[in-house]
């Protein structure tokens, strides 16, 4: 598709320099865009990506604002002084901790437990011959047409029934066993160069070994892409939290949390908005600390997280 | 020990599984075997028997209703209107998230400068969440404030200020429509981009040399066709995510009738009014809905028919089922 613009610069090119030029000059290797075409599609993509940061802008600015400047009429660019005590308010607010340990729990030991317990049956089903494991496949391939999204109700109801509602275990646990990350570690497990593990049980090393210390540290950046992943989605996670957490119950996340107050009448917007911030500082770090695996997971996996 | 051996046929295992492998096999298998069980199988097993039952603010029913919960909602006006929701949400989310990922994507694609740039930048509010992004769009872009984004932009060209947003019919939909744009177009784009890089450079030098000159005929010709079984996952994948809309409806138009979603609709019944035999029916109508959908879209544009079929390609369908 580069070609595609590259064409259509030729094209420019050849009605402003002459046909005869064009002739001589079909293709000079990997082209690159240019001349005006390239102008517009700096322009184009400069306008987008002011569009996509006003957004962050608003919530950054408000966040840093009185309540009192938000009610008057006239257009704050930027707020100055800052208030950032807003922050410091939040920070120092037992509602908010609360949240943020519940999201930070939840999301770490969701996601590691996820991984481990996917990383385990995808390796078993890849490399361990069992009579069983056509079958084991066919149930895991099977649960991967039933949309998550609408198990939420049928989840409760077990939730429920265990007395789980409101208990951090009753938070996680339903959410770690995901059929489609067995199948990807199984994918990943199968093209593994089985000579390596060969290798290992040579020196002695049974399954258990060849898979922690010769096929996992192999596929670490499989792993991290599937970990970022998971983390992300684990941390914006919203209907299973709401359902199952909340401000009632023992246990709460950020979400939920910022929810609650979005659903309700607010009038402390500086407030909310300095929380949604700090609610997304895990996810910046890791988002500009990990963006090589959150890009190779996605593109790998077509996966939202 | 159980008459599933699948017999000389198996070629996952090669060999015949000693004992001692049988038992490993299970090792690695158990935790997720049997967290599938109580928290898959088990939950739609017994929504299935509860979906029969009168379960009024409880899960242990007791009076049978046979098919009534399911006949009362699918005649539900509702429910209906639940549907039509989401018919809507989806004649404008798909096409115009396709138009825009795949025109960022081409844009992007090989840029000289910058490239990385733009991506980070349109890529950025997939780390947002939908509960952030719905704050974002409700008390701060469309506030209904004078001092507001969308109410300075409106005085801009001249026009009142709009004090409510959200109550207000046709209005309502342009935040919930912008707000899952801005959420979803990078990660489309990525979709896009990845694939743009997997098709092969001499396709373009061949129709060059054939004399296509036109970007557009290029574009038609080659760029498009290459891209088939990737729109056509990405198409399923926003139909998917258009079905399963939650978040931003809830946290932006209530629970109020006004747009209410398949899912906003079942959790309103399940938990707002406590009806887990209604709400276990819901359920398993839009899960068959669902299943049935991807199998249709599977059948009528046929995954992977046209040029790549990698194993990642094929992972990147069975996340389509899920």
């Amino acid at each position: 598709m580069t070609a595609t613009f590259e064409a259509s610069a030729r094209t420019a090119e050849s009605t402003s320099a002459g046909r005869s030029r064009t002739r001589t000059h079909h293709y000079r290797g990997p082209l690159r865009p240019s001349g005006g075409n390239l102008v517009a599609r700096y322009v184009v993509l400069g306008v987008v990506a002011v569009l996509f940061l006003i957004p962050f802008w608003v919530l950054i600015k408000i966040s840093l604002m009185t309540n009192d400047d938000i009610s008057k009429p006239n257009f704050v660019f930027l707020p100055i002084p800052p208030h950032v005590e807003n922050y410091l308010t939040v920070l120092g607010d037992p509602g908010f901790q609360q949240a943020l340990l519940g999201s930070v729990v939840m999301a770490v030991v969701s996601t590691t437990l996820t991984i481990a317990i996917a990383a385990m049956a995808g390796y078993g089903l890849a490399r361990v011959p069992s009579r069983l494991s056509k079958p084991v496949f066919a149930l895991t391939l099977l649960v991967l047409m039933v949309p998550s999204a609408t198990t939420f109700i049928p989840n409760y109801i077990i939730v429920a029934s265990f007395g789980w509602v409101g208990t951090l275990q009753g938070l996680i646990i339903p959410t770690l066993f995901a059929a489609f990350t067995v199948f990807l570690f199984r994918q990943a497990f199968l093209n593994f160069p089985r000579e390596l593990e060969e290798a290992g049980k040579l020196d002695g090393l049974r399954h258990f070994g060849v898979f922690l210390r010769i096929v996992m540290p192999n596929q670490i950046a499989f792993v991290a892409s599937l970990t970022v992943l998971g983390f992300v989605g684990n941390w914006n996670s919203f209907l299973w939290p709401l359902v199952i957490s909340g401000d009632g119950f023992g246990i709460t996340t950020l979400q939920v949390y910022l929810s609650t107050f979005l659903t309700a009448q607010t009038f402390d917007y500086t407030g909310l908005f300095a929380t949604a911030v700090l609610s997304m500082v895990p996810l910046v770090i890791v988002f500009f600390t990990m963006q090589r695996f959150l890009v190779r997971g996605i593109a790998e996996t077509g996966m939202t997280g | 020990m159980t008459t599933f051996a699948p017999g000389r046929k198996a070629s996952s295992s090669r060999r015949h599984p000693r004992r001692g492998e049988e038992l490993t096999f299970w090792i690695f298998l158990a935790p997720f075997f049997v967290g599938l069980l109580i928290f898959t199988l088990l939950p739609i097993a017994w929504s299935a028997v509860l979906s029969l039952f009168d379960a009024q603010a409880t899960v242990y029913p007791t009076i049978f209703v046979g098919l009534r919960n399911y006949i009362d909602i699918v005649t539900d006006p509702d429910f209906l209107n639940s549907i039509g929701t989401f018919l809507v949400f989806t004649v404008f989310i798909v096409p115009v998230t396709l138009v825009c990922s795949l025109g960022l994507a081409l844009l992007v694609n090989r840029l000289p400068h910058g490239a990385g740039f733009f991506r980070t930048v349109i890529f950025l509010p997939t780390a947002c969440s939908y509960v952030v992004a719905s704050l974002i769009w409700k008390l701060g872009l469309f506030n209904g404030l004078e001092s507001s984004l969308a109410n300075q932009v409106l005085a801009l060209f001249g026009q009142q200020p709009i004090y409510s947003w959200l109550n207000q019919f046709p209005l309502f939909w342009i935040l919930l429509v912008t707000v899952r744009l801005w959420l979803q177009i990078g990660f489309y784009m990525l979709l896009f981009s990845a694939a743009l890089q997997r098709v092969p450079e001499q396709l373009y030098e061949a129709a060059s040399i054939d004399g296509v000159r036109s970007s557009w005929r290029m574009f038609w010709s080659i760029t498009w066709p290459q891209l088939r079984s990737t729109t056509s996952a990405v198409i399923l994948l926003l139909m998917i995510a258009a079905f399963q809309a939650f978040d931003e409806f809830y946290n932006l138009v209530g629970a109020g009738p006004t747009a209410r979603p398949p899912l906003v609709y079942l959790y309103n019944r399940a938990f707002t009014q406590q009806d887990f035999g209604h709400g276990s029916a819901g359920a398993l109508v839009l899960t068959l809905i669902m299943v049935v959908v991807a199998l249709l879209q599977n059948r009528f544009f046929g995954f992977g028919a046209a040029d790549d079929d990698s194993p990642r390609k094929r992972a990147s369908r069975k996340k389509v089922a899920a």
